[in-house]
């Protein structure tokens, strides 16, 4: 039985006046992928930034209820978002990688956090090309400008500048759904060598990926918290008329 | 009207090609006149050796070489200051009263007559803090006048910054400062680059903030020090023109075409700058 890496309770998200996530309570395993399906603007991209916390760059944002990272609710007075965002990484819907060379961008997350030795910079940079499954394109060319990459290997190169920074927990925005489907196979096969070391939680707009990669589903509808559970319930025998609703195509 | 579509467009684009034309057209008037006047006494000699005889011979080099303190100095105040500015107002400002209030100033502050600026350089600068009439006191009202520009350009190039680079860096774990110095600042250089050639150019070129608080008419000796008097092109122009009786006129439009050689070849950079970092980004 896995143990739980991140409890979330009764979390309601403002944005000024517009309620955009309405007490959401739900458990996040550790070390394994779980998704995060819903129709569009149901709150799943928005629930995904609570958890690093960067909800917290738009002004008008107000947060209540608890998120437990193994325990400890991250948005407690005295936690601190820098140490945070290095234990929880994220990877962007767009492959964003900074307009540097490949070793400099998965160098930026240890360099800013004080990593100096170029030795272990090297290391780290190799490890993380390798577990993105990007090193053997890349390593003859590592200080060549990053976007110079594909869109997938791009994106691969964003995972690796995640994972450069050895996180516990992953969070993935919609992260294949501006790649071609050969990219996003690429990526799909990743998560399953990652979620032995990570909890990886993924937003997903294809409820074909949600199946084929994730080991917990949690269906969104509207802010709400609809039905959460093991993949394969969810797709086959769904608890909630909404969610097979959502799962048959009938709306969404 | 009676035209069809095809041929109204045709007018239209005639016409915006004439008014294209006759852009060129006078900036070509104005260089073709000074370098048919001008041209026969620029050389080397008239651009290094200082004037004789009572400024109705000789060179101009003290006038290029205050026009180069100063804009110096302008520069490196005007510089810092405003790159400070455009960061707080576009990175940490919230949008409130405050905030509001800064960007009318700025805005204003553009607006402001040159004249006005050397009127504020005498009572403040001149007087008030007891510089009198000195490179430092003509380069701090020249900054005044030019933060501006320096602030509104960089303020966008520090727009044109994609969000998600911010993000991505945010996610990392990384402070907003650290996000700025190492990923916002870098990418958004060729744009403040571009800013500040433009904001020197400007300094270079203006008279009524010099008038009173640096300009002089005539000097024996090179400036030494920032609390010196200096000469400056602007203002050698005019004096060559119309306050020394007997001097050969060529030497006003030798001055007026070194002038436009300096403010031109330093917009020209400054496109070429814009052009060449837009080539290596995309």
């Amino acid at each position: 039985m896995k143990t739980t890496k991140i409890n979330v309770k009764e979390l309601t998200l403002h944005y000024g006046e517009t309620k955009a996530l309405d007490k959401i309570t739900m458990e996040i395993k550790e070390n394994q992928v779980t998704a995060l399906i819903g129709p569009s603007g149901c709150g799943k991209s928005t629930f995904l930034r609570v958890i690093n916390r960067m909800n917290d760059l738009i002004p008008t944002v107000g947060i209540v209820g608890t998120v437990l990272l193994d325990g400890e609710n991250i948005y407690h007075d005295k936690q601190d978002v820098v140490v945070l965002r290095k234990r929880v990484g994220m990877v962007f819907q767009s492959p964003n990688p900074f307009p540097k060379s490949i070793y400099e961008n998965v160098a930026y997350g240890p360099k800013i956090h004080g990593v100096k030795d170029k030795k272990a910079l090297g290391e780290i940079i190799e490890r993380s090309l390798h577990q993105a499954a990007l090193w053997n394109e890349v390593k003859d060319r590592l200080h060549k400008p990053a976007l110079g990459l594909s869109g997938g290997q791009q994106q691969r190169l964003c995972i690796a500048r995640a994972l450069a920074m050895e996180p516990e927990v992953i969070l993935m925005d919609e992260p294949t759904s501006a790649l071609d489907p050969i990219s996003t196979m690429k990526i799909e096969e990743l998560l399953n060598g990652l979620k032995e070391r990570y909890t990886i939680v993924i937003v997903t707009h294809n409820m074909q990926q949600a199946a084929r990669v994730s080991d917990d589903t949690a269906f969104f509808l509207s802010g709400v918290l609809v039905e959460c559970g093991p993949t394969g319930e969810i797709f086959t025998k769904p608890a909630q008329q909404q969610t097979e609703d959502y799962i048959t195509g009938r709306f969404g | 009207m009676g035209f069809s579509p095809k041929t109204t467009e045709k007018i239209a684009f005639m016409l915006l090609r004439l008014a294209v034309l006759f852009i060129v057209v006078i900036l070509l008037t104005i260089i073709g006149y000074l370098v048919k006047n001008g041209l026969s006494i620029i050389s080397w000699e008239f651009i290094t050796s200082m004037p004789r005889r009572g400024m109705t011979a000789g060179g101009i080099w003290p006038a290029i070489l205050g026009t180069v303190y100063l804009v110096s100095g302008t520069i490196a105040v005007a510089l810092p200051l405003g790159v400070m500015a455009a960061i707080y107002l576009t990175e940490y400002a919230g949008d409130n009263f405050f905030t509001r209030l800064v960007r009318l100033a700025v805005v204003n502050l553009a607006g402001v007559p040159s004249i006005v600026f050397g009127l504020f350089g005498l009572g403040f600068f001149v007087i008030m803090l007891g510089f009198g009439a000195s490179i430092l006191a003509g380069s701090l009202t020249l900054a005044i006048m030019v933060l501006p520009i320096i602030i509104t350009t960089t303020e966008e190039a520090l727009k044109n910054v994609p969000a998600a680079y911010r993000q991505a860096s945010l996610a990392l774990g990384a402070t907003k400062w650290q996000t700025i110095w190492r990923i916002v600042l870098p990418q958004a250089l060729p744009g403040i680059m571009t800013g500040s050639i433009l904001g020197i150019s400007r300094a270079a070129g203006e008279t009524a903030p010099i008038l009173f608080t640096a300009a002089a008419f005539f000097l024996p000796r090179l400036p030494g020090s920032i609390f010196d008097q200096v000469m400056a092109l602007p203002y050698h122009l005019y004096i060559m023109a119309t306050q020394v009786p007997g001097a050969d006129p060529t030497i006003a439009y030798g001055t007026a075409l070194t002038l436009m050689a300096i403010v031109l070849g330093l917009n020209f950079t400054a496109v070429l700058i814009r052009l060449r970092f837009r080539k290596k980004t995309v």
